[in-house]
């Protein structure tokens, strides 16, 4: 691990600003199901947040409530500090926040210009500006390292797993976006294609954007990420720098929603209720 | 490991995928090292160019190829069992019978681009037709307010299907088979109100010239070399300016050979227009019809390939829901899809009515709608949608008109002309679906 990684590790944000994003409070209901309670979560500033939690244990929910896709039922969400309301996709994406589902929502029979553009086109005397837009897309892919396409041009349906995800990332950021999330990014992929996205997530981290990524996979979640949080039957049970946490324990906070040596997790389960 | 490849997308750029049975035609696509962003069509040679389109082919992109084979294959066929086939008047002849369906073709492909289909066009059509009839003849306007009238009248209809599928979400396969059965009920009503026997003449000389006059021999050079050096300029202009930005663009060999196709292609049609075809009196000179058909074309495709509503057209027909995440507005788009396929339609319309010098109650909508539909599926669209271009209408539109005109030739019944239409569309659409397997054999 680098030095780098390791200062991040410790977990201050630097310049010692506020977090990106704080949630506090968060609550979702859908009638009778609480599918988030009391949810407080800080992602501070440029660094790898991995969210992890089994099947139903909020963790969709709550990136979707800050994805705009829903608000919550209740708390609030400060954005650079400030309180927002995120009611709509298109508000969270004037925020800075840009959401890669794990469906990637590209399509297939346009090429990775138009894909990446898709819906904030260029224009001049009002058409479609290609020479532009080409040369935007192919810096936004050079400066994220995705050297793995023989051709902006191509149909994104002839890309392989790792590279459509790379495509729907580089659309995230070339958009100027300040938070990426993420939702199982490695799923559906095979080892060369996982080691592929691993390594465009690293370089979002070293360029200073900042990522929450869900995943299921510890091994990832180890490889990339600079601090953790656990999620349990909608409640926020433990979150904290990776180096507090080893793979045993993370199971058993998965598993149990608590660990048998809880010690420094500052959100350690409150026990009793389910 | 290996289960973990096969049990993930057989895609993966890893060598052991390549030995799963049912992957081998991967390599043409994903697996190949891939090292640059520089695509291939950028370094430049003549050779690469074309290794680079061969690949697409093979992958599935083979754009209009097969129709243009097929097209050859037809017309060498005809030539050989009859040699008037080839010949100017019958060339021209043929050109004028396709433009109905050439347009009808066109005004099918905004909706098929979106996935959806509209069965009503062919009765549409002869509403267009009916009313400008009815205001130029019966009602004495000038020719162009009576197009207009027309034309307007059918993209509102078009606008009412749209409306219908958009709102209440209904299939506009049954949206439409209910307009083709209304329409025509619509059109039997117009036609005997109008009072004149079931049929109403068209007498504005300007109407009947649509499709029965031709420009001068001058004026059709004059109109044949400002339309080559437009479209060669802007093609020439467009690919040394990405050549030069470093952008992926085909080399200048092609470019001028793009450049030389057009100018010989524009040539031939206004040196065959423009022979004398006439049996007592001289006859010649490029129909007017040829110039409303390249001119929708010209319209529609910079409309489809240049524009954010075309863009949208296409990722709508391909992933609504990537497209509803991108901000675009499913609903406005769609019904400006159905509007344009109404207003084209409207045109054919007119020229069909042209052609015929009167519009009739007997006209057949139901055979009309499915020339349209095979027209642009023959020249390469796609019926499940995110595909497809108005050349192709135009090159399925000629195949159609080829078959016609041939087979009548021949002497060769209707029902020889039908039974051969239908082994060529279904020889398209296998192609396309084979294709189609080629490209999504990597998923």
């Amino acid at each position: 691990m680098s030095v780098v990684a390791e200062d991040r590790a410790t977990g201050e944000p630097p310049g010692s600003v506020g977090p990106l994003l704080s949630l506090r409070g968060i609550s979702k209901h859908f009638g009778p199901v609480q599918a988030l309670n009391d949810v407080d979560l800080d992602v501070p500033s440029g660094q790898i947040t991995a969210l992890v939690g089994d099947n139903g244990a909020g963790k969709s929910t709550l990136i979707k409530t800050i994805a705009g896709i829903w608000a919550p039922t209740s708390g609030t969400i400060n954005w650079e500090g400030r309180p927002v309301e995120i009611r709509t996709p298109r508000e969270a994406d004037s925020l800075g926040i840009a959401t890669v589902y794990q469906d990637l929502a590209l399509c297939d029979n346009l090429d990775i210009v138009q894909n990446m553009f898709l819906g904030h086109e260029d224009l001049t005397h009002r058409l479609l500006d290609e020479t532009q837009m080409e040369i935007t897309a192919k810096k936004t892919l050079a400066d994220l390292s995705v050297t793995t396409v023989q051709s902006v041009r191509q149909l994104v349906g002839s890309l392989s797993g790792g590279q459509r995800q790379s495509v729907a990332v580089a659309r995230a950021v070339m958009r100027d976006a300040k938070l990426v999330i993420m939702d199982e990014p490695t799923a559906a992929l095979g080892v060369s294609q996982t080691a592929q996205v691993l390594e465009l997530i690293k370089t979002l981290g070293a360029r200073g954007i900042t990522v929450i990524v869900i995943s299921h996979n510890l091994n990832d979640v180890f490889e990339v990420a600079d601090r953790l949080a656990v999620l349990y039957l909608g409640r926020l049970v433990s979150s904290g720098p990776i180096a507090e946490y080893d793979r045993q324990r993370t199971v058993e906070i998965i598993t149990t929603g608590r660990s048998a040596d809880d010690e420094p997790t500052p959100h350690t389960a409150t026990d009793g209720e389910g | 490991m290996a289960t973990d490849e096969e049990q993930g997308n057989a895609d993966e750029a890893h060598p052991l995928a390549t030995d799963i049975p049912g992957t081998s035609s991967a390599d043409t696509d994903s697996d190949t090292p891939e090292l640059l962003v520089t695509p291939p069509e950028l370094t430049g040679s003549l050779g690469e160019y074309v290794r680079a389109v061969g690949k697409r082919i093979r992958s599935g992109e083979s754009g209009v190829l097969p129709v243009l084979g097929g097209l050859i294959l037809l017309v060498v066929i005809f030539q050989i069992q009859d040699s008037v086939f080839l010949s100017a008047g019958n060339l021209v002849n043929l050109l004028v019978q396709g433009s109905v369906f050439v347009l009808l073709g066109m005004a099918e492909i905004w909706v098929l681009v979106l996935g959806e289909i509209d069965l009503s066009v062919g009765y549409v059509a002869g509403i267009g037709g009916t009313i400008t009839a009815i205001l130029s003849t019966t009602h004495g306007l000038p020719w162009w307010v009576a197009v207009l009238g027309g034309v307007a009248a059918t993209a509102a209809i078009g606008a009412v299907w749209g409306t219908l599928v958009i709102r209440l979400r209904l299939p506009s396969f049954v949206v439409t088979l209910a307009g083709l059965l209304g329409m025509e009920g619509v059109l039997l009503y117009l036609v005997n109100a109008n009072g004149t026997g079931g049929t109403i003449r068209i007498v504005d000389p300007v109407l009947i010239d649509i499709a029965n006059g031709n420009l001068s021999t001058v004026v059709g050079w004059i109109v044949m070399i400002a339309a080559v050096v437009v479209v060669g300029g802007v093609i020439f202009v467009r690919d040394s300016h990405r050549r030069s930005s470093g952008l992926v663009a085909p080399p200048l060999a092609i470019s001028v050979l793009k450049i030389a196709v057009i100018s010989a292609a524009g040539i031939a049609l206004v040196l065959v227009c423009n022979a004398d075809r006439g049996a007592l009196i001289p006859v010649q000179g490029v129909p007017y019809v040829v110039l409303v058909v390249l001119g929708v074309l010209a319209l529609w495709t910079f409309l489809l390939g240049r524009t954010r509503f075309g863009r949208y057209l296409y990722a709508i027909g391909n992933n609504a829901e990537a497209a509803r995440r991108a901000g675009i507005s499913l609903g406005w788009n769609r019904l400006w899809a159905f509007t344009l396929t109404g207003l084209t339609a409207g045109i054919a319309g007119v020229v069909y009515a042209s052609r015929l010098g009167s519009i009739s109650n007997n006209i057949d909508g139901g055979t009309l709608v499915l020339y349209a539909v095979a027209a642009a599926v023959i020249g390469g669209a796609s019926l499940f949608g995110g595909r497809g271009k108005m050349v192709y209408a135009l090159l399925g539109g000629i195949v159609i008109a080829t078959i016609y005109n041939g087979m009548g030739l021949l002497g060769l019944a209707a029902s020889y002309q039908y039974m051969v239409t239908a082994l060529v569309l279904l020889a398209a659409v296998t192609i396309d679906s084979l294709a189609r397997r080629g490209r999504t054999a990597t998923d």
